[in-house]
């Protein structure tokens, strides 16, 4: 492994408590920083805001897809027991609402649950087994008890020498290059 | 008030309970919780719990074969008792289940922070749960290889299942709960799968952990979506599971038959479910915090909480019992008031005295804290709940059956052995699943742990938060964004 010819994909600053965490995350975003990153080991409350994050859209998508999920079950009811396969059971008339009414809630359910998590991970761009962070010893204590701040070498403001010095300044435990391999 | 870090059981409502003890912070809780997942020797208790159960299993396997090859005659379910060991075992596996929801959802929407120690778990207990109430109905179709037949899937007879039935909302109902609650476990797992896979050493760790959490990296980016992914499955798992064990009840509630046609099954129901539910996380947990070191974690707090939950739910039981009883008089339904005669003092009286009092009287033992803080005790009184809500369903299926509108028409159930041998066999699935999460998986929700500890919210060291903990997501006012020095 020869760390010179790797090409820079990164600076990462490392953490020790939310507050450090939360105040370099400011710093970040008010020097103007576009593609960087906070990785933390829970979701910490109050960061969205310290790194100047959009609110996900998620819900609606949910929203969508447990609408769809209630006019499935209803569509499925209706053809099956009124149109495609007519059968009186017990004098009650083929369609009948109340009676289909717990199998369209368990459809919504379904199909809003299992859109929320296909969108959650779409969303992220899960799964992404490779990402140059994961070669970086440090960073294996960012999902254990360690928090980073990584700031990628694609963004127009990042400069080697000086995205150092700018983490360096934020007072974090170490900052160290993270290669793109 | 100052309590010690070995002490969180201070019932001051001006002081919120610390949820982790014995100083822990970030590392310790993860260290804590991994050393399970990581040790090198697995204490001979592992092994012994794991023998038995791969015993129970196979009983378990050799029953269904039986039954497979030779038919439903090798239970004792007969007129007029044909629903018998089957629907028992399978509501009695259902309504275990729903505890591990109602901690992971219905918690996590009142904000109810001790879940976090147990959520995982508990959660694991459902699908396991679940996992052995879906066999029972599978094969009490009787040819299974038709089971099929269930879902509305195109054939060549040109059939569709009938919609107006509640057997089939139950298919839509247990499989939807299926889907979701192990979705719901395995996305909440994802962040834990990361961190052993960080600390894995293996090869063969670091793959597969490596393979199951996705790429997981901590980003802040991602945890805002599956935060809010996370709030959207609770939102939705909570009236889901209210619906199961209600669409369960219909089964009952919506038949003719005496003692099973009430509106008040559906409430009765879910609370009964949660009530054993929670009987089987303690019986599961109280040895497990013991075995594996998690006392920190899982401390006496939690396992109060939970038998408070259960003297609540096990209250609601035994209103349940004593309401059905008014009703059935005030009704003036001469057919509902023996119904329900018949069953407590009927051939099957022994069983609903064993159901009352295993359900309404035991559970009030935990009005003394003693009780409720003494291990064994709880762990006694917990499956003593176990066995009262088993015969719950025992008492509702085969009273109401043998013994409905003709005298002519009445019997006896009489279990076979595969009967008591397929149950208990179910027991062996169910624990080998178990015995095998607590192996390989993370037990406890790391995450969700350290999201809750009061560094998480930058406060340092010991203590309780003052102000914080009563609205969970707002920023202590110290510690809102001060301006950067460029920006004054």
């Amino acid at each position: 492994m020869n760390h010179d010819t790797a090409p820079l994909w990164g600076m990462m600053a490392e953490f020790d408590n939310v507050s450090d965490t939360l105040a370099a995350a400011e710093k970040t975003r008010d020097a103007g920083f576009k593609h960087w990153d906070t990785h933390t080991p829970f979701p910490v409350h109050g960061l969205c805001d310290a790194m100047g994050m959009r609110d996900t859209r998620l819900p609606w998508v949910v929203l969508t897809a447990g609408i769809t999920g209630a006019l499935f079950g209803l569509a499925l009811q209706y053809f099956t027991n009124a149109v495609d396969y007519p059968f009186v059971i017990s004098g009650k008339p083929l369609f009948s609402l109340p009676a289909n009414i717990p199998v369209v809630f368990e459809c919504t359910i379904l199909f809003a649950a299992l859109t929320a998590f296909k969108a959650m991970l779409v969303a992220n761009r899960l799964p992404q087994h490779h990402r140059p962070l994961f070669k970086k010893e440090r960073f294996r204590r960012a999902t254990q008890d360690r928090f980073f701040i990584v700031i990628e070498a694609a963004d127009p403001k990042f400069d080697a020498d000086r995205t150092r010095a700018f983490l360096e300044s934020l007072g974090g435990l170490s900052v160290e290059e993270v290669e793109d391999r | 008030m100052s309590t010690g870090l070995s002490e969180n059981l201070s019932q001051d409502p001006r002081q919120r309970p610390t949820l982790v003890l014995g100083g822990k912070g970030f590392t310790e809780v993860t260290d804590t919780v991994c050393a399970v997942s990581e040790r090198r020797k697995w204490p001979a208790i592992w092994y012994i719990a794991f023998a038995c159960s791969l015993v129970l299993l196979g009983v378990l396997g050799a029953c269904l074969t039986y039954l497979i090859s030779t038919g439903i005659g090798v239970w004792g379910n007969n007129m007029p008792a044909a629903w018998g060991f089957p629907i028992v075992n399978f509501v009695f596996w259902v309504g275990i289940g729903h505890a591990g929801t109602l901690i992971s959802a219905v918690l996590f929407l009142f904000r109810q922070k001790w879940r976090t120690s147990i959520n995982r778990s508990a959660e694991a207990m459902t699908i396991f749960a679940v996992a052995c109430a879906g066999i029972f109905p599978a094969v009490h179709v009787g040819r299974v290889w038709l089971a099929y037949w269930l879902f509305p899937i195109p054939n060549q007879m040109s059939m569709w299942p009938n919609f107006r039935s509640p057997l089939l909302w139950d298919v839509f109902a247990v499989s939807t709960y299926a889907t979701v609650s192990s979705m719901f476990w395995y996305m909440g797992m994802i962040p834990d799968l990361a961190t052993l896979r960080d600390r894995a050493t293996g090869k063969a760790k670091q793959f597969f952990y490596g393979l199951f959490s996705l790429g997981w990296s901590g980003s802040n980016r991602h945890w805002l979506r599956f935060e809010r992914a996370y709030l959207l499955l609770a939102a939705l798992a909570t009236p889901l599971v209210l619906s199961v064990h209600s669409i369960v009840s219909f089964d009952f509630a919506v038949s003719i038959l005496p003692g099973w046609h009430t509106t008040i099954f559906p409430p009765y129901f879910v609370a009964g479910a949660i009530f054993s539910g929670f009987g089987m996380v303690m019986t599961i947990l109280i040895p497990c915090r013991s075995a594996f070191g998690l006392q920190d974690l899982i401390t006496t707090r939690h396992v109060e909480n939970m038998a408070k939950v259960i003297l609540v739910t096990g209250s609601m039981v035994g209103y349940s019992y004593t309401m059905e009883f008014f009703i059935a008089w005030y009704s003036g339904n001469l057919v509902e008031q023996f119904a329900f005669v018949n069953r407590s003092f009927g051939p099957y009286a022994w069983a609903y005295w064993t159901m009352f009092s295993c359900n309404a009287f035991i559970p009030q033992l935990f009005w003394f804290k003693k009780v409720r803080q003494t291990m064994l005790l709880a762990w006694i009184v917990s499956i003593l709940v176990n066995v009262g809500m088993w015969f719950e369903r025992f008492v509702i299926v085969v009273t109401s059956l043998t013994r409905d509108y003709l005298p002519s028409s009445w019997g006896m159930f009489r279990p076979t052995s595969i009967d008591f041998l397929t149950f208990l066999g179910s027991f062996g699935l169910f624990f080998t699943l178990f015995l095998l999460f607590v192996r390989f998986l993370p037990m406890v929700a790391m995450a969700e742990v350290r999201s809750v500890m009061p560094q998480a919210h930058g406060i340092v060291g010991e203590g309780h938060r003052p102000f914080g903990d009563y609205w969970p997501d707002s920023v202590h006012p110290e510690r809102q964004r001060k301006p950067s020095p460029e920006e004054e």
